[in-house]
């Protein structure tokens, strides 16, 4: 299981999804991943598909129709896994807190790792939420970053 | 006959951030049926308008869309000022025109870059988000905010440009336009990009009429209608066209809006150059009176509609915002019918879909 485990360390896959988050931060999501940021670098590369992610970032708020499809995605990612809420609305609401939609930060339907705030949240401390979530992931799996 | 199949096109789909699910039936490869399942964004921000004071709703409206966050701010002043009336000082009408169209440039950028992704072009995609980086990093000094700008405020804006900031965004937006006359020349003539656009998702004139589309998309079918001619802020000094095509397939809308991007870079360039000097901002007095309002305007996407209703206190009895994108889903039941499944995310895209805007 070593080298497995130390690659998922060295270059760790990560899923989007939105739940029902205003655009801001999917687009710096994306804008990681383009020349100015990069992370393909770094090995991070972005999944399509739940069943190839090790981490899963989520925006927005989660409101009534998303949570199912949120605990969907979460329960399709294979272990071990981490989950990292980008934007103030995936932590707490953010803005639309009022809002008779909303249940609230992403911590309401799954546990989150890490917590990145900001609207919208700017790159480097997306890129930085990741580094962070991959330090807690080396610590639980007991390999050296 | 071939059995048919229904594959479901998201909540979660790598072509689209946003999540929208469309049912898509399909005999082999070709497209028979969509159904669209919309309702995963619904937030509920129009009730919410109601419960806040009227100057803490421009944080809210901004962020009914992240990606032209800015016009819908300005919208949100333009029709609250409609209330009183007040009348906003001429060179806060120019730095909205100004910042009005930064963001389309940014939205129109970012478009045509995740068009070049839906046919798997992904260089392409890259070289125009390289691009639309410079234009946030001009937004970001001007404003102090890379995507969600709250740079408008009833009775004017928030901060001013001065000269040399003013003289940096000149240089930048050159040196953007340039590069985005290279990327697009490639765009407009490569034979692969048109294989995969030309002819596809045709939407004829009368059908967009008849379905009620707006912006880019209905422009591309041959129809002459842009919220801008109405001369409103700085657009009437400064001469505005809109941009027309007449094929109404996704060549023709992403001509419209590769047009229209070197267009905004050049009114952009005009109203830095008949910028007056003066006040930025003139206090509201009171709160907004027992009256109603309407406001267009047009956004990246499309026509964006505001109403708005005071009652005399702080807060608005009413506010209802209609969005582009919500005029323009309709139209894809005609075009995806009878199409290949391939062409599935280009044609979608080629609405330029804003989720979080139709759902609110």
């Amino acid at each position: 299981m070593g080298i497995i485990n130390t690659s998922r360390i060295k270059s760790p896959w990560i899923m989007h999804f939105d739940n029902s988050s205003c655009n801001g931060c999917d687009i710096e999501v994306l804008a990681c991943l383009t020349p100015l940021y990069d992370v393909e670098r770094f090995g991070i590369v972005n999944m399509g598909n739940p069943k190839h992610a090790d981490v899963l970032v989520v925006t927005g708020p989660v409101n009534r129709r998303t949570a199912r499809v949120l605990k969907n995605l979460y329960a399709q990612i294979p272990d071990p896994k981490m989950v990292i809420a980008v934007g103030t609305c995936a932590c707490s609401g953010g803005v639309f807190h009022n809002c008779y939609n909303i249940l609230g930060g992403v911590d309401k339907v799954i546990p989150v790792d890490v917590y990145v705030p900001g609207c919208a949240v700017k790159p480097e401390a997306i890129i930085d939420g990741v580094v962070l979530a991959l330090q807690k992931l080396s610590k639980a799996l007991g390999v050296a970053k | 006959m071939a059995p048919r199949t229904v594959a479901p096109f998201g909540p979660q789909h790598p072509v689209l951030p946003e999540p929208i699910q469309l049912k898509i039936t399909y005999e082999d490869e070709k497209v028979v049926d969509v159904v669209p399942a919309i309702g995963y964004g619904h937030r509920g921000i129009e009730k919410a308008c109601e419960l806040n004071e009227y100057p803490k709703n421009i944080y809210l409206c901004e962020r009914i869309c992240g990606i032209c966050s800015c016009i819908h701010g300005i919208s949100y002043c333009e029709v609250v000022e409609r209330l009183w009336p007040i009348d906003v000082p001429p060179r806060a009408k120019y730095l909205r025109t100004i910042w009005s169209e930064m963001s389309r440039t940014h939205s129109h950028l970012l478009w045509l870059g995740l068009l070049a992704d839906a046919f798997g072009f992904e260089s392409m995609f890259m070289q125009f988000w390289r691009i639309r980086e410079k234009v946030l990093d001009l937004l970001e000094m001007t404003t102090g905010q890379r995507v969600t700008q709250s740079i408008s405020v009833v009775g004017g804006v928030r901060r001013d440009i001065d000269d040399e900031q003013k003289k940096k965004c000149i240089e930048v937006l050159r040196e953007v336009r340039k590069e985005s006359e290279a990327l697009i020349n490639v765009l407009a003539n490569d034979y692969t990009v048109k294989a995969r656009t030309v002819g596809k998702g045709v939407l004829t004139k009368e059908q967009a009429i008849a379905l009620g589309c707006t912006g880019p998309h209905l422009r591309a079918s041959g129809v002459k209608e842009d919220c801008r001619m109405q001369g409103l802020q700085a657009y009437g000094d400064l001469g505005f066209e809109p941009i027309v095509e007449k094929d109404g397939d996704c060549y023709a809308r992403t001509l419209v809006r590769c047009r229209e991007l070197l267009q905004a870079i050049d009114l952009q360039l005009e109203a830095f150059s008949k910028m007056p000097e003066g006040e930025i901002a003139v206090r509201p007095k009171g709160n907004p009176p027992a009256n109603e309002a309407v406001y267009r305007a047009e956004q990246p996407r499309g026509e964006v509609f505001y109403y708005a209703k005071g009652n005399g206190t702080r807060n608005l009895e009413r506010l209802r915002v209609r969005t582009p994108t919500y005029a323009n889903i309709p139209s894809l039941l005609v075009m995806l019918p009878g199409c290949e499944l391939p062409d599935v995310p280009v044609i979608v895209l080629s609405i330029d879909p804003c989720i979080s805007c139709t759902e609110r």
